[in-house]
């Protein structure tokens, strides 16, 4: 069975938020929406300063506490492990918002735009559907969709990979099929010392950071 | 260690949310100790009639701020696993065994209300439960908290009212008495839960609400009931204002809590990366 997952290195990610940029771009967010972003810590103080830089979004975690309060089941997971939102059918209560321990769920009421009115791009790709309703990273779920139908492989081919990690300039990213012990991510994860985050949750995240090689090696 | 920005205060759910936990648990209280304190006829209808128009306020409230109002409906599509859609069920058995209860003046009709007004105070409590983003709101004894303080408040607000149009029992005062014990240790209970977990603003807010809620929720209507009890011509003033002293504090702590203590969990790392030589 397929499960498909994000991996993260975090020796690599510069925080130039391409990915962030692309995501807006592939998905047509309205400003303050980023279902792709890259956070900026600083740690410690100054002369022994670290610095790194985390993407997050939805984590399309195994058992989605979004998924377990949405009253409407709009919030869906799909076989292969990508949780996904019903437009139609979500009432926009937020209660996801609340119960999302990674903050990856945004609801805008109104339609905005970059600069006001809506450029003509903008005004082509809006989408009412999602006014008032809850959103979030989708891992181009229609990317993957199209692609695979064409025959494709998510993670290797880019035309069936999510746009952010399409675009990462640092290959910081990588997207691919965790259940297949010879995927890119598989073998990412068997060469390196990870984590995920919040994972004493139990929400079991599919979204895990590299943070330094496997300790035999180090 | 971990490494991370600081927690930030929810901005999904306001002062609206707030209200139909506050309405909607005083109502579900005030309907549970009017079905059993043997009170009948239009007195039961009244104590009933305005326990749902409560619960019907909360609800309405919590209406207002949904992003799609008219699909509202839709609340109802997941009672397997979401709390929001069993509260919507219990205020559905709330409002049908109530208004045939007042209609037919029925008391076993009444009590069957209570029943589905415990249920959705229940509910209440584990809608916050639920919610995994807020370590505030995440643990079991906040569920249980928010349910004896939804029967507490029913009881004050029933003692208030009692006690202005007559005198109430002395089986109500015992059960409101007990009530306002159990409060207290739930709130202690619940302040235990949250001591490792909480973001520091959180339990700086709700050390605040919780100071409110002992003092001024616990010992001070507990005083005023003792006086009430020794000087029988205090008790006109000292069992309204118990009541009245025992629903705004849990008011208050509802709305802190929606409001002011739900710092989400903000992100955080276990580890930094290693780059470079070490």
């Amino acid at each position: 069975m397929t499960r498909w997952a994000m991996v993260a290195d975090l020796r690599r990610c510069v925080g130039c938020q391409t990915c962030t940029a692309s995501c807006k771009h592939a998905n047509a967010t309205p400003p303050d929406v980023q279902w792709r972003r890259v956070l900026d810590l600083e740690v410690g103080e100054y002369p022994a300063v670290k610095r790194a830089f985390v993407p997050v979004g939805c984590m399309h975690c195994d058992d989605p506490p979004c998924m377990a309060v949405c009253p409407s089941t709009a919030t869906r997971k799909r076989p292969d492990g990508i949780v996904t939102i019903d437009y139609d059918l979500c009432i926009g209560c937020s209660y996801c918002a609340v119960a999302c321990p990674y903050q990856a769920r945004y609801k805008t009421d109104l339609a905005t735009f970059a600069y006001g009115k809506a450029t003509a791009a903008e005004e082509k790709r809006f989408d009412p559907k999602r006014l008032a309703v809850a959103t979030k990273c989708t891992f181009c779920v229609d990317r993957i969709d199209a692609g695979m139908a064409k025959g494709l492989k998510p993670g290797v081919d880019p035309e069936a990979t999510p746009a952010c990690v399409n675009a990462c300039i640092t290959q910081t990213m990588s997207f691919g099929d965790i259940e297949d012990p010879h995927s890119n991510v598989s073998q990412l994860l068997a060469e390196n010392q990870f984590f995920r985050m919040h994972e004493e949750l139990g929400t079991g995240p599919r979204f895990y950071y590299i943070w330094d090689k496997k300790e035999a090696e180090a | 260690m971990s490494f991370g920005p600081k927690p930030w205060h929810q901005t999904s759910w306001d002062f609206r949310a707030a209200f139909n936990f506050i309405f909607g648990g005083a109502g579900a209280g005030l309907l549970v100790i009017a079905a059993f304190s043997g009170l009948g006829g239009n007195s039961l209808r009244a104590e009933m009639l305005f326990a749902m128009a409560l619960i019907g306020a909360g609800l309405v409230s919590v209406w207002f701020p949904i992003g799609r109002p008219l699909r509202a409906m839709n609340v109802g599509f997941n009672p397997f696993t979401s709390w929001m859609t069993r509260e919507s069920f219990a205020a559905g058995a709330v409002f049908v065994l109530g208004l045939a209860a007042v209609w037919f003046g029925s008391t076993p009709l009444a009590q069957a209300t209570a029943v589905a007004a415990l249920v959705f105070a229940y509910c209440q409590g584990r809608i916050l439960q639920a919610a995994k983003g807020i370590p505030a709101w995440r643990v079991p004894a906040l569920g249980w908290l928010n349910f004896i303080t939804a029967l507490t408040e029913g009881a004050g607000l029933f003692v208030a009212l009692s006690a202005v149009f007559g005198s109430p029992a002395k089986s109500v005062l015992a059960y409101f008495s007990l009530a306002l014990i159990a409060r207290g240790l739930a709130w202690s209970t619940y302040r235990g839960s949250i001591a490792k977990s909480a973001a520091r603003p959180a339990l700086t807010v709700l050390d605040r609400a919780g100071k409110v809620l002992v003092q001024f929720g616990t010992i001070a209507p507990l005083v005023l009931l003792l006086l009430g009890m020794l000087a029988a011509d205090l008790s006109r003033i000292a069992l309204p204002l118990a009541g009245i002293a025992a629903l705004a504090t849990g008011w208050q702590f509802k709305f802190m809590l929606i409001t002011r203590a739900a710092y989400n969990q903000g992100f955080a790392l276990p580890h930094l990366p290693v780059r470079g030589t070490r």
